[in-house]
């Protein structure tokens, strides 16, 4: 277990934990790879409130093809593929993910010939975008690999969920086990998925705590931008002992550098919370415009697309399958209302005392992107939380122009900075409702 | 003496503004920006030195602003046109509450606080509608030059509406326009209404709070003034210097840096805090 580590220099954010991260990421790409030459079974999922566990059970390997997609994005390879599938129809502002992994199918293909196997079969389990729907029926299509459609009711209000909606989730799950059952011809065993699901408590717990320990001066890791090294664990290895020991390890190590005073930056002066996912074509044009601010993002939202951990909820062994229905209902990201999202980063900034939040709005994906202007008014004229708004996308490099960005950006800090200075804190004081910290009401 | 200049390299034109230590100005300047952006930028710190009759080490602190502060080569430090326009805005109308700033690319509404800091701002997104080029755009098609179409406007009696604020598409708009024999004067006060229609959308969002100032090379364009006084119901604070406010705020962040850096050399004047240390090279 690390424990000796420095905080990685300026610009070079590789660290102990990114190390890490690739290599369980590393297995399990090999495996896919492996798959894909000897016909394992595999699945494709969706990231949001996946039940990975699942196909777990009946060892069949899941593939993502949104971290497909942000792969080639990250390692700017996105665009002919994009362009290939608007070649073929896909409208110019249709979800980039989506044209990114049909335009690779259509080009690349799948199996022998590509990085991913040919899918066994195809779980469509979130229904809140219905383009995301659109997606896996066309791969479904265009594969000709059956399709089980999972329907979870979107939740429009409150933290719990009706019994109904849990039973009709719980209902489905059945039948996705039954599709298991026939497709690798084992019987479906709850042991094992009671254990598969300690396995994943067991790294909600350690992604839980190591978010935490972000609520620390300095925070010892950038929530939004190195959230991406444990979100691969998380998301697309939760239930496997692997992922389970990575984040105690990674915990270790975040808890080293909390405790000797390391933070993810050498000298932290602001600390934001972060909406929205990130443009993966200029990933690190755009953390660096941050770090020259020396800006270190405490929380973030779309590190909580897979699930809600650090609010306490846990897979149960107990309630395996319960568990997953709740968690795929209620304890993720995006199938709750805007005005979960509104208290989710309010929480975050009260709690995790940020100066600030940025919102990143995402050029081809309108649904998760609706609505953030007026989050943005909620956040900077009802509780006096200094927001930034920025635009570009998370896959598509056509929409990123970087001048623009960091004059933003930059005007952003200032005005920050400023503030600190003239100590106009007294002027954003009195906007403040009742019921904010002081942390939000002085708007730092 | 010592002297202190802000250069602002906008897409369209750059400004350079030149300073004493008691915050007068000295000298201003205005030229295209061209394809070349450091020369642009020496060539007007150049003129304003020339200008001046002073002597080029008399300048002490140059503050670089607008998209190419980065290529402003005798730059100290470098600061974003929003901070920069908020602070000359407060310079000039030390009653500035609000600056809407309308440039060649970019239009940005700001609220400011009473020192002249930024306390929120928009701008228009990654397109040119709205803003400068629209209008240059617009003034093409009737063959009119930019600086006239602003008095042509305001004599139109029945503004035409048009179908798009794409600076692309509105060519073909006004042609449509034209070819129905719109007369020119209601073409062009339609398109003055449709960008501050445009523009009152952005300074709702920082919300609006008197006085409202105008800077930016477009608050030359008397129609462009009179069609954001009519959205907003209040009068704009506009003067010589709104062109220039950008510049103007750079100097005056310039002359915070000389005093700070030595402050008993210009007695009487007040030190503000340095808030720009440690910009360089960001």
């Amino acid at each position: 277990m690390p424990t000796t580590a420095q905080p990685p220099a300026a610009n070079d954010y590789g660290s102990v934990v990114h190390d890490l991260s690739r290599e369980v990421m590393t297995a399990w790409m090999t495996q896919l790879q492996d798959a894909a030459r000897s016909g394992a079974p595999s699945a494709y999922m969706m990231v949001s409130g996946n039940c990975v566990e699942i196909l777990r059970c009946f060892d069949i390997l899941p593939v993502f093809p949104e971290i497909n997609a942000l792969q080639l994005a990250i390692r700017k390879k996105a665009l002919p593929y994009i362009l290939k599938a608007e070649e073929i129809g896909y409208a110019s502002d249709n979800c980039a993910y989506v044209k990114a992994d049909i335009g690779y199918t259509l080009l690349e293909g799948v199996g022998e010939n590509g990085l991913t196997p040919r899918p066994s079969l195809i779980v469509c389990n979130f229904v809140g975008c219905n383009v995301y729907i659109k997606w896996f029926e066309h791969c479904a299509e265009m594969l000709g690999v059956p399709l089980v459609m999972i329907d979870v009711p979107f939740v429009r209000q409150g933290e719990a969920v009706s019994t109904g909606d849990l039973h009709y989730v719980m209902a489905q799950l059945r039948g996705l086990i039954a599709a298991c059952e026939e497709l690798t011809g084992r019987k479906f065993d709850i042991d094992r998925l009671r254990e598969i699901v300690g396995y994943s408590a067991r790294a909600e717990a350690g992604w839980s705590r190591a978010k935490d320990l972000c609520k620390t001066r300095p925070a010892p890791f950038d929530c939004y931008f190195d959230s991406i090294n444990m979100m691969g664990p998380i998301n697309a290895l939760r239930g496997t002992k692997e992922a389970a020991d990575f984040f105690d390890a990674a915990v270790a190590h975040y808890e080293m550098m909390a405790a000797r005073g390391l933070g993810a930056t050498d000298e932290e002066q602001f600390r934001v919370v972060f909406e929205g996912p990130p443009p993966y074509p200029y990933y690190r044009n755009f953390r660096n415009l941050f770090a020259a601010w020396k800006a270190v993002c405490v929380q973030s939202t779309y590190s909580t697309v897979g699930g809600t951990w650090e609010f306490g909820f846990r897979h149960d062994p107990d309630r395996p399958l319960e568990s997953i229905a709740e968690q795929m209902l209620l304890h993720n990201l995006c199938n709750r209302t805007m005005q979960e999202r509104y208290r989710q980063i309010r929480r975050y900034v009260e709690e995790w005392q940020a100066d600030a939040l940025v919102i990143h709005s995402v050029k081809s994906c309108r649904l998760f992107s609706a609505g953030q202007g007026d989050m943005r008014e909620y956040f900077t004229k009802e509780l006096g939380v200094p927001t930034l708004m920025v635009e570009s996308d998370l896959e598509d490099p056509r929409y990123y122009a970087e001048a623009q960005m960091k004059n933003r950006i930059d005007a952003f800090f200032e005005s920050l900075q400023y503030k600190r200075l003239r100590g106009s804190a007294a002027e954003a004081r009195s906007v403040s409702p009742e019921g904010v910290s002081d942390a939000v009401r002085r708007g730092r | 003496m010592q002297y202190a200049a802000g250069v602002d390299i906008g897409s369209t034109q750059t400004k350079a503004v030149l300073m004493d230590a008691a915050r007068a100005i000295v000298a201003r300047t205005v030229i295209p920006t061209g394809a070349h952006v450091v020369r642009a930028g020496r060539r007007a710190l150049e003129a304003v030195v020339a200008e001046a009759g002073v002597k080029a080490e008399e300048v002490r602190c140059v503050i670089g602003t607008g998209y190419g502060r980065y290529k402003v080569e005798a730059g100290d430090a470098q600061v974003t046109e929003i901070s920069c326009h908020a602070r000359g805005a407060q310079f000039i109308f030390p009653g500035t509450r609000t600056v809407i700033d309308m440039g060649g690319q970019d239009t940005k509404a700001i609220r400011t606080g009473p020192d002249g800091s930024v306390l929120d701002f928009c701008m228009n997104d990654k397109c040119a509608a709205g803003t400068g080029r629209f209008l240059a755009a617009a003034a093409d098609v009737v063959g009119l030059s930019l600086e006239g179409i602003g008095e042509v406007s305001l004599r139109g009696t029945k503004p035409i509406r048009l179908t798009s604020v794409c600076t692309v598409f509105v060519e073909s708009d006004i042609m449509n326009y034209l070819a129905q024999r719109k007369s020119v004067e209601d073409i062009l006060a339609g398109v003055h209404q449709a960008i501050a229609s445009r523009t009152i959308g952005l300074v709702r969002r920082v919300g609006v709070e008197e006085e409202v100032t105008f800077t930016g090379g477009v608050a030359r364009n008397i129609g462009m003034v009179r069609a954001l006084e009519d959205k907003l119901g209040t009068k704009l604070n506009v003067g010589p210097e709104s062109h220039f406010m950008g510049a103007l705020g750079a100097a005056l962040f310039a002359v915070d840096r000389l005093m700070a850096a030595a402050p008993r050399e210009a007695a009487g004047v007040e030190a503000a805090p340095v808030w720009s240390d440690g910009l360089e090279g960001r």
